[in-house]
Formats: C-alpha cells, structure tokens, sequence
C-alpha cells in the first residue's frame, strides 16, 4: 500500500458526513484522508471508489465544509498505536486520547496522541543476539501498572528475522531502539517500543487457535453456573432498553477473572462511560489488589459523537484486544452496544444509496458480525505461552424484538446468548437473562466439560443439567397452574413450581449493587446449588396448595439473607442453620 | 436577518421537491442557512456546483426564480442573560413583543462535551411525587422522558415537576404544541411567579412541522449558555418528541431516504441522540437535565420513536390511568430511572432501595392475581392481601397528586408492608426489618 507520492483531491460532494472527493491518482479502500476545513483536517476513510470519485466517510462533523477544499490522503488504512501507556486510559473510537484534549467541548480535527513515546520505561530483555524471531515474538518487557508488557516484534514484520542486539537491562524511551534485527537478506531494522497497526486486520501472530476449555469465572451466578463463558469465548446479550445490558456488562468488568478488561462503549451513554472512569479507580481488583482502572482501558465514542468513528471504535477495541493477547494475557473485551456499530454502517450504506438488505441494513452484515466475532478466541503463541480475548457484546434489538438482523446474525457468530428479558426485569428479577432461552455452547464442548469436572467437581455438570431441567418443568408446572387454577393442580405441581423458585431467587437472581451478593465466587455457587439441588430434591408434605406458597417464601427469604452475608460468617452460618430447620419442618417422613 | 456587504442573490431555482429546492452557486458551505424568497432555508446536500436547500416552512408557492441569499453561517442564536423571560419561536426570533435579544451569536447543535470533562450525576431532584422519587428517583445531568398516550397529563405532571425542582432556569422547547397548551405553560409559570426563569422556544401546531426540527437545538443552546458559561442549574423541558421525529420523518422521505422500521429515517437514534446526550452534569457546577414528553399510539412502545428514546434517555416515566383508584399514576412497571442508583440510600434512607423493590414486587404480584381473578379462578388469602395493598400502594404512593418527602414516603411503604404482609412475605433485608418494621 506505500505509495510514493502520496494522492490528493478535492471535495466535490458533501451529504452530510459521506464526501464524494475527486482524485488525481490512486487510492485504496479503506484508505485514511484528511479533508481541509479552513485550517482544520478532518479525517475521513475511503469506503468506495467509482472512477475519479472517492467516496469517503467522515469521521466529524462536516458543517461549513465546501467544494474545491483540498484533500490529502495517507497512503494506509486506520491504524492505532501499540505499546506500553495503553492501559487505563480513555481513547476515543479513534484511539485519541481523550484527558490530552483541551477545553470541556470536543473539538472537530483535534487528533491527540494515545501513548507518550518519551515517556521512559524499565526495560528487560527477553530475546538475545543470534535468536531468530518472527512477527510477535517477545523481544523485551515492561512493567506497564502491574503486568509485563511484552515489546514485540512488529506484526509488520513478514518473516524470519535473526535478532542482531538487545538493548541491556535499562531505563529507555517508548521511542528509543530496544533492538535491532536482520531480515533475511542482512538488511538491518530498527524496532522500538511502538508499532502501529490496521485496526480492521487481524493480528494472526500465533501458531494455533484451539476450542476454548478453561471456564472464566466472571462472579455472576446465571452465567458461571449455568450458562459459563471460557477463555477466548465469544457471548452476546441481546435485550430490550432497560433490561440490564449495561449492569451486566459493568458487573463483568469489575469482577471477570481476566487480566485486562477493555470497554468499547460504542454509540451509548456518556454517563455510562463516566461511571466507569469515575468508580473504577476507586475499586479494588480482588486479584491483584491494585485499583480496578488499572486493569481497565476505555474506547468510547458515546452516541453523541461522530457516528462513522463509531464503526471504528469496535475495530480499536478488537486490536488493542489482539495485541495484549499476543503477550500472553487474558483479555475481556466488552462492546456495549454492537448495534449501534451495525445502525452506523447502514446510515452509511443508505447515504450511498446500496441496495438495502432485511430493515434496511447493508447486505453483508451477518458477514462483518461473524468475522468479527471471529477474531476473538484462545490462542497458542510462537513461543507455547498461551492468550485469549473472551468479547461480549450487547445487541440492542429494535423494538426488543429478537427477529431482527442483528441478533440473528449475532446469534451465528457468537457462542455464548443470554439473553434479557423484558417480563423478568419488569418484575425486577435481576440479571434479566432468560434462563430457559439462554445457553452456552460450551456446556456441550467435553473440554470444557472435563475442565468443570476437574476444577469444580465431578457431578458438577450434571447438577446444572438437572437445575436447567428443573427450571423448565416449574414453568410448566406454572403454566398449569394458570390455566386449571389453583386447586385444579395436584399438590405436586405446587411443589414443582416453588422448587424452580427457590433456584430462580437463590441462584438466578442477584444484585448487582449488594456489596456481598454483586459477585459470588464459584466455591460459593457450587456451595449454594448444592444447597438448592438438596430443598429440590427433598419430600415435602403439605395439607393443602395454600400451605405450599408462605413456606416457600420463607424459605426464599432465608436463602436470600443468606446471598447477602458474608460466606461463611457467623450470620451466613446462622441462616443456614435456620434453612435446615425449616426445611425438617416439613421434611416427607 | 442582516445583510452582508456584497451579498450575492441567486434567481435560477433549477429543481423544487415538496421540501426542498436545488439551485447552481459555489462557494457555499455546508449546513449553511439562506433564504428562498425570504423563507429560511439550510443546505442540505452539495453535489459540485448544485446545492440543495431544505426549506423550513415547505416549498409551497416557490418560483424558479426565487430570491436566494446564503447567509454565510449556520443557524445561530444571540444568547445572554436577557434570554431569561422571553418567548422566541422556532427560529430564535421573539414572539412576544419584546426586542431582539443582543448577545454573542452561538451555532446551535454545536460539539458535544468530551465524556472525560462530564461529571457523574450526583444531585437529587425533589419532585414530591413518589412515583417518582420513591420508585424512579431523577437525579440532575439526566434525561428522561414522559411515555404517555396523547390523552394522558403529562404537560401538566412535567409543568409541576419544573416548577419543584428548584432549577434556576426552565428551559421550555414546544414542538407541534398546540396554542392551548402553550398558554397553560405560560399560565403556571407566570402563576407560580417563575416567569423570569423561563425561556421559550415554541414551535405551535400553528407552525410550519419541519421548523420544528430547529427546537430542541435552540433551546439547548441557550441551556448550554446558562448551564456552562453561568454554571447554573438548567432544566429543558421538550414536548413532544414524538412530533419532533414525525418532522425528521417527512424531511427525509421527501428527500427520498430509504426508510428503516415505522417510515422513520435510519438515523433516528444518532438524530435523537445528539438531542439527549447534551444533557450533562459539569464538574464545576452547572448542569442541564432533560424531562421530555414522547406520546405512543395506544401504549405501543415498540413504534421506532419510543424505542429509540428508550435506548437513549436514562429511563422513562409511564403515565397510566389506574382504574382501581380513579386517578393517573406512575406506572411502576414500565418507568425507570437508570441513574437512581447514585442516590437512593445514599442521599435518602439506606432501606430506600430494598423498599421500593419490595413494594413494586408486591405490586406484581397483586397484577398475577388480578389475572387469576379475571380468569375466573379463587384467590388465596395472599393474593387477596396483595390486591389489598395495590389499591392502597396506587393511591397513597403511586398517585400524581401525591406530594409528600421521601422519608414520608418509606414510612407509607413500611405502614402498608406491615398492615398487609408478614416480615418473610416482604423479603427485606434483616437490618431494615429491624429498624423499620411497624409494631
Ligand atoms: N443486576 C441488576 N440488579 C439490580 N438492578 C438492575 C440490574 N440490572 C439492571 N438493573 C436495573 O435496570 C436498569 C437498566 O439497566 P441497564 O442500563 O443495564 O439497561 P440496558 O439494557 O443497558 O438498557 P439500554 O439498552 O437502554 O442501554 C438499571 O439502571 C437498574 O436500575
Ligand atoms: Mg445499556
């Protein structure tokens, strides 16, 4: 793609943020451009090329733009800038720095820089002279907060390379030359801390990318216990406004067993970003100790900026994902909402007037979803140390309607759908995920399989299996119900229906903002499932159907004050002990 | 409008559309204002030398030899203090007699605030109304909107909720209101004697639909002026957004757009967003918080307008006429307000939050009986009590007229937990029980 001479142009067509730009040599798809604006450059991507005409969409306002204005074009495609200094900050969908930009106001055309490259750093060779290397290859380490983070070969690099030098143990500029290497034809090339990268390309430096195995514990009992996500595992959450998404992706980020979380808030609410940048540095991460943020990157390019850059900023995400993975890190990406991604693109595809696929989106978007999605995944590096992005995203169906494109396209890609319901968060039965209708497809895969019975115990999956099957035969129980009456039923389907209570208000639910309940580790569900198989699998004898409902609740009652005491404390002790009375006092003989 | 030295006047119109109208000029900006004939009009596409221009007030009666003068900027409003007590229409112009506002000319729709200079909401509003501050607590910096049949209160429950939120200034954006309910507006507010805190920007049924299209952004113009230059507290108020889309709507047909869901424009929810988003808290002070009014087509939630909104705003306030007690109520169900959480417990009583998921589970569970009674079948004694405590929960708490504190509040819910249910039916938390439990 470097050109010599790099193209230019000029504006000829403006509707609003699609600008039709003349060219006077080549240019290639998805190639970066800036377009004068009396002083100031927009930057725009080239999304189509018809002859002369290149049709670019502009990543900020376009007002006050006009014809004949000179365009410059880059000669690459978006890129970001990789190296130490990427965590804990807030970029925009463009990876701008947003804290380095002035004024409260965003203004249009001011580009920040997402790292300092003087900024120096405790530098540590991994590599030595005489190795040969390839793209992703670990040259060297840094401390970047509390991780080592690995200084790379550059993606770029095609190839076998033979290090030449290393840079001894030493304090060194993000910019300075950490290492020089030698291509297969003796040329030398200078590698420093920082490299850049196309965002809509994958980075594929690994070997291998096996069927994910190792269960993430994420602290939220409707998914860990029983629809668990894995490591390198790819879940959606589609759900009507209000139903929860963005708890429950908050909730993921504070307590999910990864090492670094990055947050694409993607044409959603300012103040949910916000919430994030001002709670996170207050919050303890439980596993290391050091505060949440620092853990935590932010891409967010909220829906109140330029919609183009919010296609981009999923695409940032993604990257910064792939390259923390290629150190060897556990990475969970979130993306709150992909839809808004998906509406971006169609403004587009509709300001360009393409033929409109099912409501209107563009034709291929199962296609970008699905390769997507795909560039998550569990991965074996060049040198056998192991890395993973697990991504979430939300799908924000219209309507709540989950026959639309989106979450039908989204439901082939991802492997892991929980999905919200409105009836359950209208009766404030949090997380609203639906239990019958969600699933994990990693509950059918024997790796995982063998890695609950190992890590958990080894009837672990069968106790899930017999509480998804209980749930279903209480809604069943429940539909009878409703339709003979109370007394038409036997005594049992009561019984039945309370029973798949017990499992929705012990297990299913919990709150999000109880200190104590928000985040339950997997000792403690296997505990408590235990605790709930053990009610469910009791006799109880009851005189009539009216006795059945103030036990239960009761009961429900008890377990609950349970969920919000400490494990294992005395009062935790006490409700338990209280439980059991309860449960003997209507014990079958 | 003033006029510039050499100002050039096009006549050769060369296309007219119902909205729109395309003439030959260069040099011409984009979004820039201009005039047809002395109408208002904005550029709206620009292909080389043909630039098409929407006309606000419809292309009725155009000539291809209209007058056209650009005016070498985008709309603007003059702002300043003097905004406060006065009545403009659609275009900023004063329609109440009063002079032209003099002030610093601002673009209107200008850049968003940079999400690292926000502050997170953290101020209670008051409403007196527990349907609000018990269930859906509203919190400065947010917006929310009203979902309500045309036929519900809502100009009257969000004129009473402006009026008790101590805000220093109320702005109104009237879209597509009719003049009756214009004049109630002025009416209160002059009444309650708040009419120097008021600013109005009102396009009437009177008014040409697509000048509606410039309301919200001139109001929160001058909300931005107020909120971040004066770092006051600013409420805007815009009723109704659902005309407000309906006028995007006929824009973007008329312009040949390929419709998405409901003939609505594919950009609906960026369009909205931009509106809602200004709302904001800034860390020195001022903040602008937004109550709007969407109005559904029989309760229908998932029409594009609604639906958008509520991905949008930070919840919704539904209005619904409960006939158990004769009187319009807040809907518990379906109204929520996402930043609620930043307050309850924390600047009112600790129990607040497991209160008013208590009574509203309650509150479910007598609709499950009512069903059940509909169906035709026998209630058990706690289905009957759960009916008990729903009528009284809707009239003493639930109700629009209801205008007591928050504490008043918790200890009506408590008084009705503890007249209806026993401690285990009610699933609270042991240490609230405790302190709180009627004896
Ligand atoms: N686990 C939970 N515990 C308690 N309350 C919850 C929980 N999940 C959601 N809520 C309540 O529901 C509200 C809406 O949740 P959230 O903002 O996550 O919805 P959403 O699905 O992201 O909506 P949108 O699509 O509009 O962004 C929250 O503000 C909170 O009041
Ligand atoms: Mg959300």
């Amino acid at each position: 793609m470097e050109k010599n001479k790099l193209t230019t142009g000029k504006v000829a067509g403006i509707i609003a943020n699609l600008v039709i730009v003349d060219v006077d040599g080549p240019v290639s798809q998805n190639e970066i451009c800036y377009i004068n604006l009396g002083g100031v450059k927009l930057m725009a991507e080239v999304i189509k090329v018809l002859g002369s005409k290149a049709y670019t969409q502009v990543f900020e306002s376009t007002r006050g733009l006009k014809i004949g204005e000179s365009v410059d074009f880059m000669g690459h495609m978006l890129e970001v800038t990789l190296g130490p200094g990427i965590l804990s900050r807030n970029f925009d969908g463009l990876q701008n720095d947003l804290d380095k930009m002035e004024g409260t106001f965003l203004k249009r055309g001011e580009y920040t820089a997402p790292i300092n490259v003087d900024q120096e750093w405790p530098f540590s060779p991994l590599a030595k002279a005489g190795d040969q290397v390839l793209a992703g290859d670990w040259l060297g380490e840094v401390k970047e907060n509390w991780i080592g983070h690995k200084i790379m070969v550059p993606f770029k690099f095609e190839g076998k390379y033979t290090v030449k030098s290393v840079k001894a143990e030493g304090i060194y500029k993000a910019s300075d030359t950490i290492a020089v290497l030698t291509d297969k034809d003796g040329r030398e090339v200078n590698v420093s801390m920082v490299q850049k990268w196309p965002v809509k390309v994958p980075i594929k430096a690994y070997t291998d990318k096996p069927r994910p195995f190792r269960l993430m514990e994420t602290g939220v009992r409707i998914i860990d216990t029983m629809n668990p996500i894995v490591e390198g595992g790819t879940g959606f959450v589609p759900g009507p406004f209000g139903s929860g998404k963005t708890v429950l992706q908050h909730a993921l980020s504070k307590q999910a067993e990864a090492d670094l979380i990055i947050v694409a808030a993607c044409g959603e609410r300012a103040n949910e970003v916000v919430e994030i940048f001002t709670e996170f540095p207050e919050l303890d991460d439980p596993r290391t100790g050091r505060k949440l943020m620092e853990r935590t990157t932010i891409i967010a390019n909220t829906s109140n900026m330029p919609v183009a850059a919010r296609e981009a900023s999923v695409y940032t995400a993604m990257t910064l994902g792939e390259y923390y993975r290629s150190m060897g890190l556990k990475v969970l990406l979130l993306a709150d909402s992909t839809s808004r991604w998906a509406q971006a693109l169609r403004e587009m595809s509709n300001r360009m007037e393409e033929l409109p696929g099912p409501d209107a989106f563009p034709m291929d978007l199962p296609a970008i979803i699905s390769s997507f999605y795909a560039r998550a995944g569990y991965v074996y590096l060049n040198n056998g140390s192991t890395g993973s992005i697990t991504f979430i995203g939300t799908v924000s169906p219209a309507g709540g309607n989950l026959k639309e494109p989106v979450t039908e396209s989204t439901k082939k890609a991802a492997r892991c759908f929980f999905a919200l319901s409105q009836q359950r968060a209208d009766s404030k039965r949090y997380p609203a995920v639906d239990p019958i209708d969600s699933y994990s497809k990693y509950l059918e895969y024997p790796e995982l399989q063998e890695y609950l019975a190992e890590n958990i115990s080894p009837d672990w999956l069968q106790n899930v299996l017999e509480t998804k099957n209980l749930l279903l035969r209480g809604k069943e129980a429940y539909e009878q119900i409703n339709i003979l009456g109370d007394d038409g039923v036997p005594i049992d389907y009561h019984l039945r229906y309370w029973k798949s209570e017990v499992i929705d208000f012990v297990i299913l639910q919990q709150d999000a903002f109880d200190k104590i309940d928000a985040s339950t580790p997997i000792e403690r569900q296997k505990d408590m499932l235990g605790k709930v198989l053990e009610v469910c699998h009791t006799g109880f004898d009851f005189d009539g159907f009216e006795e059945v409902n103030p036990y239960f609740k009761r009961l429900i009652n008890v377990f609950k004050q349970m969920n919000y005491s400490l494990y294992q404390s005395g009062d935790f002790k006490k409700y338990e002990a209280e439980l059991d009375a309860i449960i003997k006092e209507r014990k079958a003989a | 409008m003033e006029t510039k030295a050499f100002q050039k006047i096009y006549t050769k119109v060369t296309q007219i559309t119902k909205a729109t109208c395309t003439l030959q000029a260069s040099g011409i900006g984009y979004e820039e204002m201009a005039t047809v004939n002395g109408r208002l009009a904005q550029v709206v596409k620009i292909n080389g030398d043909n630039v098409t221009l929407q006309i606000f007030s419809g292309t009725e009666g155009i000539p291809t030899n209209a007058e056209v003068v650009f005016l070498g900027r985008p709309p603007v409003l003059k702002v300043g203090e003097e905004l406060a007590g006065r009545f403009f229409n659609a275009y900023g112009q004063p329609i109440d007699g009063g002079p032209e506002v003099e002030g610093e000319e601002r673009e209107i729709g200008g850049p968003s605030v940079n999400p690292v200079r926000r502050k997170q909401p953290s101020e209670l509003i008051a409403t007196g109304i527990a349907g609000i501050d018990l269930n859906n607590t509203l919190v400065t910096g947010q917006k929310i909107p009203f979902f309500a049949d045309p036929d519900q209160p809502f100009n009257q429950v969000m004129a009473m909720v402006a009026l008790r939120a101590k805000a220093d200034k109320i702005i109104l954006g009237g879209m597509g209101l009719t003049n009756d309910d214009y004049l109630y507006y002025k009416n209160v507010f002059d009444n309650a004697g708040a009419l120097d805190r008021i600013i109005s920007f009102v396009n009437t049924t009177e008014n040409p639909p697509v000048e509606r299209l410039l309301v919200p952004d001139m109001a929160l113009t001058a909300a931005e002026y107020f909120a971040f230059d004066k770092k006051e507290t600013v409420l805007v108020l815009l009723t109704d957004m659902t005309l407000y889309a309906d006028a995007l709507s006929i824009v973007s047909n008329r312009m040949d757009q390929i419709p998405s869901k409901d003939s609505m424009p594919g950009s609906l929810y960026s369009d909205l967003a931009k509106i809602y988003e200004k709302a904001v808290q800034f860390p020195e002070g001022g903040s602008i918080t937004i109550i709007a009014v969407t109005t559904l087509s029989s309760g229908d939630i998932t029409h594009a307008i609604p639906d958008n909104t509520g991905y949008i705003t930070e919840g919704q306030l539904f209005l619904r006429r409960d006939s158990d007690i004769g009187k319009v109520i807040v809907d518990p169900f379906r109204s929520l307000s996402r930043l609620k959480q930043l307050v309850i417990g924390k600047q009112t009583r600790k129990d607040h939050p497991q209160v008013m998921n208590a009574a509203v589970r309650l509150y479910a569970d007598a609709s499950n009986a009512k069903t059940k009674l509909e169906n035709g079948f026998d209630l058990t004694d706690y289905d009957v009590r759960t009916m008990n405590f729903a009528r009284e929960y809707s009239n003493d708490l639930l109700a629009i007229d209801v205008n007591i504190d928050t504490t008043m509040m918790l200890d009506k819910a408590w008084e009705l937990f503890g007249k209806h249910f026993s401690k285990a039916e009610v699933g609270i938390k042991q240490e609230f029980v405790d302190l709180y439990w009627p004896v």
